[in-house]
């Protein structure tokens, strides 16, 4: 089908400090067209759209909007211009209620009172309930989301821009958002879609431009294009798809006894008796969007949090009462989701980073001194084994890139042998290759008898690794079932449901 | 000896307008992600500009002016080392006040004379005539008045307007609010200048009628109490004021009782203010601090 062009990109070339990031980058999107923007991370995606949305000057290249130069300076004009855009990382104020959130996000907008109307009856058009005067701290991700969207659609945008949109919703919320994206696009807005989702991509978008290192290297349909092949594309080789060799899980390692802890902060989540047993051998995958408890249960399980007594047993013994390094001692590992400040501590070198949680279990200090020595090598067997792209252990953490410095905080923790690994969101934000190896190896350990809890909001990744599946909603915890045969009806309506939401009625 | 119930509550208020002033400036800092520790700096800054303008001038209005000035010119001092060159907010922010009260001090020799130049009351007519309330409430200065209208002026702003609102999200999240195209740097410049010229009107207030003359060191922690009372009052403007009346009250009245001769040592009179502000202003619960404050922006992360 061919549609009049909305935008024309042509030559779009950015180079930063010792990277290109986009390369002579052309293409066009055509009015009304769901055009899928595909690559690894780092490929220049980001760079591209910020381009776009008027964050980034390009070096050379011109954009041509509705048949008019279109160079914006900066959001705001870009805004002005008709385009819009949906953030990967919420560019929302947690403190500001939602009209407040909305009105900081348009140019001229109407007094509060009014526009709370308006969003009442925007989000009723398209299948999106939200109540303006909640404070935005205290919603879901996917009603979050929400806010987003619908701060877009009230200016009319000719192009919608979304980074990654799915990464955190429900599988029946990532279908409310598709009814609502084909709604709009049958009303004539287009929309550049970003996501590292392939099946996604091929269900929505008729149009895919695939970037690798900055430069366009191809383009498909993705309604014909199988998902195996648009990732080869991205990737440049041969993918390699985690395996693994089932065998009987052994005795129980770790138990948890309805886990009860109040919420840590203002925006926290409470764990309300959460109740599993897991075996060696064996992993436990669980799902459940963002805010549900993940945080909360890492740390009462790594033991930054602590717990009442019986509450978690470790090879039949208590440490609900236990800091994070008496856990390590027993065996109990865990790597929390945030890579920078949490899992790593980004001013400090890896082979610091490596001391911080090895200490104990690699034995790196002996009569109070550290041997800089041993924790050099460890660091340096990490960076090996787990094809860190580093130029040496001696670098900051903070100069690593998200999937870098992701294989390097997994690999710590895997290379001290735990006899239980907790993960959080292993492969966030990691491309496709280093996130086939991290699964990986996570089967591997459990193959080795350890016991691995991973919990993710990627589903496809938890039915990949997972023995057992289970789903945490408002701080509980389902009754894990065998992942093998579960369908994504199935995962939904354990993960709690679409969260009061409706699917939009389409009326085009 | 007596405590006459109606002077003293005048005096509350005249005791209470330099940290109110010095706070409701802090809070618009505060609020816009900016933690400025040098206000007890400003002020004195403010105190000794207020009293040379007022000296030289003979006008009190010129002086209040100058002070204001005055502070806003270290502020900005401030603002261009955390703002432009990216320095640690505390420890510059420390600097600023050890600068503020060693500047003061220079400038100030030779400006020892008492009185300076006269403040007039502006009784409000009408109101003032009101038997007791209107000595308490309405037979003041154009300063006392001046900084009850900036706090209701700065809750509107910031509760009220587009402006505040911007304000209010910077000091949130700074890297969404760039991200959403706004310019972090310029209103937190604006609201540091605000700041800064805020705590120099209330050093002025001690210098030009509170004490009234030039003394070294005549702030004596005032910038302090105000950036105590800022976080106490969980960076809401009318809490801001229940604190700021509540430490000059304290402490007016305790000057009332060692004037009338209780039998209670002074230093626990002396200490007292302090103690009721912080009792009193934590039982209420703190508010939440934006989120952002304290943080060094920059652009490119």
């Amino acid at each position: 089908m061919e549609r009049e062009t909305l935008l024309d990109l042509r030559g779009l070339t950015k180079a930063y400090p010792g990277v290109i990031a986009n390369s002579e980058v052309s293409f066009t999107i055509g009015k009304g067209e769901v055009h899928a923007l595909l690559g690894e991370n780092g490929a220049g995606k980001s760079t591209l759209v910020k381009t776009i949305y008027g964050l980034v000057k390009p070096d050379s290249g011109t954009m041509t909007l509705n048949g008019a130069p279109y160079a914006p300076a900066e959001p705001r004009a870009a805004r002005a211009a008709g385009v819009a855009m949906v953030f990967q990382h919420f560019s929302l104020f947690d403190a500001l209620n939602v009209a407040e959130n909305i009105a900081l996000g348009m140019e001229n907008p109407p007094p509060l009172r009014d526009l709370a109307q308006r969003i009442r009856e925007v989000s009723e058009t398209y299948g999106l309930p939200l109540d303006p005067a909640r404070i935005v701290g205290d919603l879901s991700a996917g009603e979050r989301q929400r806010v987003e969207i619908i701060r877009c659609l009230l200016q009319d945008p000719k192009l919608l821009i979304m980074d990654e949109p799915t990464s955190v919703l429900t599988p029946q919320e990532v279908q409310i958002l598709f009814e609502t994206l084909r709604k709009l696009s049958s009303e004539g807005t287009s929309i550049l879609y970003i996501s590292h989702k392939l099946e996604e991509i091929r269900a929505l978008c008729e149009h895919a431009t695939i970037l690798r290192l900055g430069k366009n290297v191809g383009t498909c349909d993705p309604r014909a294009t199988s998902a195996r092949d648009m990732a080869e594309m991205m990737v440049g080789t041969v993918l390699h798809t985690p395996s693994r060799d089932t065998a009987a899980p052994g005795d129980v390692v770790l138990s948890l006894q309805n886990l009860t802890a109040p919420a840590p902060h203002e925006f926290g989540t409470a764990l309300k008796g959460i109740t599993v047993e897991v075996r060696k051998g064996e992993v436990l995958g669980i799902g459940g969007v963002a805010g549900n408890g993940q945080d909360e249960l890492v740390a009462a399980l790594s033991g930054e949090m602590k717990t009442g007594d019986g509450m978690v047993t470790l090879k039949g013994q208590s440490v609900g009462r236990l800091g994070p390094n008496d856990r390590r001692a027993l065996g109990l590992l865990a790597a929390p989701e945030e890579r920078m400040g949490h899992a790593a501590a980004p001013d400090m070198s890896l082979t610091e980073n490596a001391l911080l949680t090895g200490v104990v279990r690699k034995h790196l200090s002996k009569n109070g001194f550290l041997q800089w020595g041993k924790a050099r090598t460890f660091a340096e067997e990490i960076i090996k084994a787990f094809d860190v792209r580093t130029p040496g252990p001696g670098n900051a953490a903070r100069s690593l890139s998200g999937g870098n410095l992701q294989k390097f905080v997994i690999g710590r923790e895997i290379l001290q042998d735990p006899d239980v690994l907790i993960v959080n969101q292993p492969t966030w934000g990691v491309d496709a290759s280093a996130a086939a190896a991290i699964r990986q190896a996570l089967l591997d350990l459990a193959a080795k008898g350890a016991a691995v809890i991973c919990i993710s909001q990627d589903l496809d990744e938890l039915m990949e690794i997972s023995d057992r599946f289970a789903a945490l909603n408002e701080g509980r915890l389902s009754p894990p079932r065998p992942a093998k045969g579960l369908t994504v009806n199935d995962i939904g309506l354990m993960l709690g449901g679409a969260h009061d939401m409706e699917v939009a009625h389409v009326e085009a | 000896m007596d405590i006459n119930p109606v002077f003293l509550l005048a005096a509350v208020i005249v005791a209470s307008t330099p940290i109110l002033l010095a706070a409701i400036g802090e809070l618009v800092v505060e609020r816009s992600g900016v933690l400025n520790l040098g206000v007890e700096g400003m002020m004195i800054t403010g105190a000794v500009c207020g009293y040379i303008a007022g000296h030289q001038s003979g006008s009190a209005l010129v002086g209040f002016a100058g002070a204001a000035a005055g502070g806003a010119a270290v502020a900005a001092l401030f603002g261009l080392l955390t703002l432009g060159l990216l320095t640690n907010q505390v420890a510059t922010g420390l600097a600023l006040t050890l600068f503020g009260v060693g500047l003061a001090a220079m400038a100030g020799q030779g400006y020892v004379a008492p009185n300076p130049v006269s403040v007039p009351k502006l009784p409000i007519p009408g109101l003032s005539d009101i038997p007791a309330l209107g000595h308490i409430f309405f037979n003041h200065d154009g300063m006392v008045y001046l900084s009850i209208a900036l706090v209701v002026a700065v809750w509107w702003f910031l509760e009220r307007s587009r402006g505040g609102l911007i304000l209010r999200a910077i000091g949130e999240n700074h890297e969404a609010a760039h991200a959403l195209g706004y310019n972090v740097r310029r209103v937190r410049f604006a609201a540091i200048l605000f700041g800064g010229a805020c705590a120099g009107l209330g050093g002025a207030y001690i210098s030009l009628v509170r004490v009234p003359q030039w003394i070294d060191n005549i702030t004596a922690g005032a910038g302090w109490i105000a950036l105590a009372i800022v976080v106490f009052a969980g960076w809401k403007p009318w809490r801001l004021v229940a604190g700021a009346y509540l430490f000059g009250g304290v402490t007016a009245l305790q000057l009332n009782i060692q004037a009338s001769g209780l039998a209670i040592p002074v230093e626990y009179l002396s200490m007292s203010p302090y103690i009721a502000t912080i009792i009193v202003l934590a039982a209420l619960s703190g508010g939440r601090a934006p989120g952002s404050l304290g943080k060094i922006f920059h652009a490119s992360r």
